[in-house]
This record gives structure tokens, sequence and C-alpha cells, in this order.
């Protein structure tokens, strides 16, 4: 008996050859136990070692692996072959990034602008000599769901804003910089809102929600965005109210 | 660096969105359909609905939910018509022509109103 | 080495199901407004008399204004729907150190919603 196989159209592009990207299929083994990853790695081992692409983990931590699956970004080692049983399964980059070869992607643009938005505890006063900040479980509460990020870049592949406007501070960042600002430790909140409540901040916004959605980590920033407009807005109003208050 | 007026326009946007998810459902059921098709008796006659229109009340919340209705759509479609349909060149302009509409029309409601 | 750039296409909305809702969902603010502005122009017929006012309610009762209105309920009750979903996002609401869940937060929304529309629907139609 022939052994059960799935289709996937691998998507390729190999800036040395001057080619054309083009989707290039490849018939796998179907394993019920295998995710996409597996299918990807068995085709480097088994039939075509040109192909690039980044993973490392297999198990959703590293956030390095994410495509687009059929269209939608997932991490490819928490996506199973038996999702789209009987195929053919399509694997792209991810979306409204720069390709740099096949499935890698180049993220530099969210490198620039993770900086901006200053992913650390702003602090100028060091805690009293021989102690530490202390934080309670409520104040850890308040940041935790956004510190979970593994900066897998699937919530700017889902967000059309940042595919129409590259400009975009997007989803991972603002999330990352609420992770910061709602941090009881942490005093840089009024330094953020010069890139968050900047042009292409968090205005840019319009709540597609996508990027909630296809999180793998649970980290909502769609809701981190909009806690953050909500906050600058306030802000901006007890400017106005008050003008001899600012910086 | 100036920084953007949207904060205000959103607030705008928020305040609207909400009374119209409140208010819009039942109002077009009442005024748009159930009237109409003769299904509420004589709720609707002149001198009635006058009368219930006068009171200050009714008057501000007339026009909240017309003027905030406005600028809610005003405020989405600034952004969902030059993303949605390839105007980005002309977004700014788009936007001028949103707002600007929806002012006029908070003022149109207004002067309206003052004179019920 | 040279990157590849995608375009990104002029509708991008119809390429997944959840783009074109939330397209849907930007429209329906369009229809919302116009009907504000059919209310708008129900109240002014409302003041300048009676006549004008019965003119005004033979203009809704036309096939044209029926079907509009029609579509505009249906816009609506999908722009509340979406509205109270979204709702909790921009509000994290914490008592006790914790955070109100999502849920609950929506089912007061529609507790509001149910509330304002008996009032608005006794206050137009009591006789």
């Amino acid at each position: 008996m022939a052994e059960p196989a799935i289709t996937l159209e691998i998507f390729r592009y190999q800036p040395e050859s001057g080619a054309a990207p083009a989707f290039q299929s490849y018939e796998v083994p179907y394993r019920e136990d295998w995710v996409v990853l597996d299918a990807i790695n068995h085709i480097k081992d088994t039939l075509d070692g040109s192909l690039a692409y980044r993973w490392s983990c297999r198990m959703g931590v590293c956030g390095s692996c994410g495509m687009m699956i059929n269209g939608v970004p997932k991490l490819s080692c928490a996506t199973f072959l038996k999702e789209y049983s009987p195929g053919p399964i399509r694997v792209e980059p991810l979306d409204h990034f720069p390709v740099a070869r096949d499935l890698v992607i180049v993220m530099d643009d969210f490198m620039h602008k993770l900086p901006g938005v200053r992913p650390w505890i702003v602090r100028e006063d060091p805690p009293p000599e021989g102690t530490e900040y202390r934080q309670t479980p409520a104040e850890l509460d308040r940041f935790k769901q956004f510190s979970m990020c593994i900066n897998c870049m699937l919530c700017y592949a889902a967000c059309p804003i940042y595919g129409l406007k590259p400009e975009f501070v997007g989803p991972a960042a603002v999330a990352l910089a609420q992770r910061y600002n709602q941090d009881s430790r942490d005093r840089g909140s009024e330094a953020r809102r010069e890139v968050l409540g900047g042009h292409h901040g968090i205005w840019d916004c319009t709540l597609v929600g996508e990027c909630t959605t296809v999180c793998p980590a649970d980290v909502d920033p769609a809701g981190a965005i909009q806690q953050a407009k909500l906050s600058e807005a306030l802000a901006r109003v007890t400017d106005l109210l008050t003008p001899w208050g600012r910086r | 660096m100036r920084r953007p007026a949207d904060p205000f326009w959103w607030l705008l946007f928020g305040a609207g969105g909400f009374i119209a998810a409140l208010l819009a459902p039942v109002l077009i059921l009442l005024t748009g359909i159930a009237a109409p098709a003769g299904w509420t008796g004589s709720a609707f006659s002149y001198d009635r609905l006058l009368t219930i229109s006068r009171h200050p009340l009714s008057r501000l919340v007339l026009l909240g939910v017309i003027s905030l209705s406005f600028l809610h759509a005003a405020h989405r479609l600034r952004y969902t018509l030059p993303e949605g349909f390839g105007l980005e060149r002309v977004s700014a302009a788009v936007a001028v022509l949103c707002y600007g509409a929806a002012i006029a029309g908070t003022l149109a409601a207004a002067v309206i109103l003052l004179g019920l | 080495m040279k990157e590849y750039r995608r375009p990104m296409p002029v509708a991008w909305w119809l390429r997944r199901r959840p783009y074109t809702f939330f397209m849907l969902r930007e429209l329906t603010s369009l229809l919302i407004a116009v009907y504000a502005l059919v209310l708008l122009l129900l109240v002014r017929s409302l003041a300048r008399g009676p006549d004008a006012y019965q003119a005004f309610l033979e203009v809704l009762r036309s096939p044209a204004a029926i079907a509009f209105h029609v579509v505009a309920l249906a816009a609506a009750v999908y722009h509340s729907v979406t509205w109270f979903r979204l709702a909790p996002m921009a509000v994290a609401l914490r008592v006790g150190g914790r955070r109100l869940p999502a849920p609950a937060v929506v089912a007061a929304n529609y507790a509001a919603w149910a509330l304002v529309s008996l009032a608005v629907a006794w206050l137009l139609l009591r006789s």
C-alpha cells in the first residue's frame, strides 16, 4: 500500500538566480503527528537542500518559524498537516516583509523600531541599597500578558495597516511598550509617548484585530494598542487643559 | 514636532460609536421601519412627536446621536477609504472632506434643533 | 543581495474573510451616518409644520426608503455587536487587582443596549 502523501506548494525566491519568485510543489509523507515544519524539514533533508527557512525550537517558544500557511500567518511548528488534509498546503514567507530568500524574511524594520518604544525599565533612581523593587502579584498581572511576546512577527504579517504603511510602529512594538508602561517599576511612559502618540504610532491602527487573533502567545497586541490609545488620548486632553504642566 | 490631532477625533469617534451602538438600531427600527409600515398607531402623529422632540433632553440626545454619528463615520472613513480603495495619495483631502462634512452636519443639526 | 517585495493588492480586504468583515464593520458607519441625516431631515420636517411632516412620512413609506432602513438596521446591529465585542479591549477594568473578564464587560454592554432600546421604544410608543 502506498504511503499517504500531501503536497506543499512552497514560495521560492533565489536572488542570485535572477529568476522571478515562483511556487514549487513537493510531495511529502502525510503523517497525523507532523506539523508543517516537520514536512519542510523533510523536504530540506531528503528532497531539496536549497530550501531556505528559519526555525529553531520546534515548540512555539523561539518565534523563528512564522510563515503564511494557506494565507494565514502561523508558526509552522504549531500547525499540523492534518488541519489542511488533503491539501495542497501553500507556504509563503510572512506577508508585508521583504523576502531575503525563499521563506526567510527581512525583519530589520522591526529591529529599528523596537528601541524607539524603549522596551526596558526606564528609571533614574536605583533601588535602595541592598534591596530590589518590590512588586505585588496584582502589579505583575497588569503587564504579564504583554511580556509573553516571542517576536515571531505573525502580528505584523496579519496587520494590513503595516502592509500599507510600513512606517506604522506595529502591534508587537506597542504591546512591548505597554508591557513596560504597565510595570509599576517603570517611569518611562512619558518618554514612550513620543513614538506611540506621534505620527505612525498607535493612531495608524484601525483595529482590524487580526494581530490578536494570530498571536501564538495570547499577547493581545490589539488590546495593548487600544489601551495605549485611551491613555494617550486622556494624556493629550490633560496636556490641553494644563498647558503649564507640559515638559 | 507637531503632535497628531488624532486623539481628539478618536475620542469623538469613540463617543459616537458607543451612542450609535446603543441607539441606532432601535431608532432605525422605529422611525424607518415601524412608523412607515403603520405599526405604531398614532404614536408618530405630528403633535405628539413634536412635543417629545421639543423637550430639552430630547434635543440634546438628538444632537448627540446625529452629530456623533457623523463624527464617528468621518473618523472611520478617513482611514478606510484611503486604505481600502487605493486612495492613499489623497488621504489628506479625504480626511478634510470627512471631518468637514461631519462638522457641517453638526452645525446644521444644531441650527435645526434650536429652531424646533 | 536583492530583497523581494510583494505588492499589497488594492482590494486586500477581499483576500481573507476577517479582513472583509473588518471592511464591512467600517462601512456600517456610513449607513449609520446616512440614517442620522434622515433623522435630521425628519426633525427638520417637524420644525416646518404638519404638512412638511406628512410629506416626509410619505417619503419614508416609499419602497426605496424602507429598503434603505432595512439595510441600515442590519448595519447598525452589526455595528453594535462588533462595538460591544471590541469595547473591553480598550478599557482594562480592574476589580481587586484582577482584570474584569471580557465576557462580563460585553454582557454589561448588552444589558445597557437592551435597557436603552426599551426606554426609547417606551418613550416613543406609549399612549
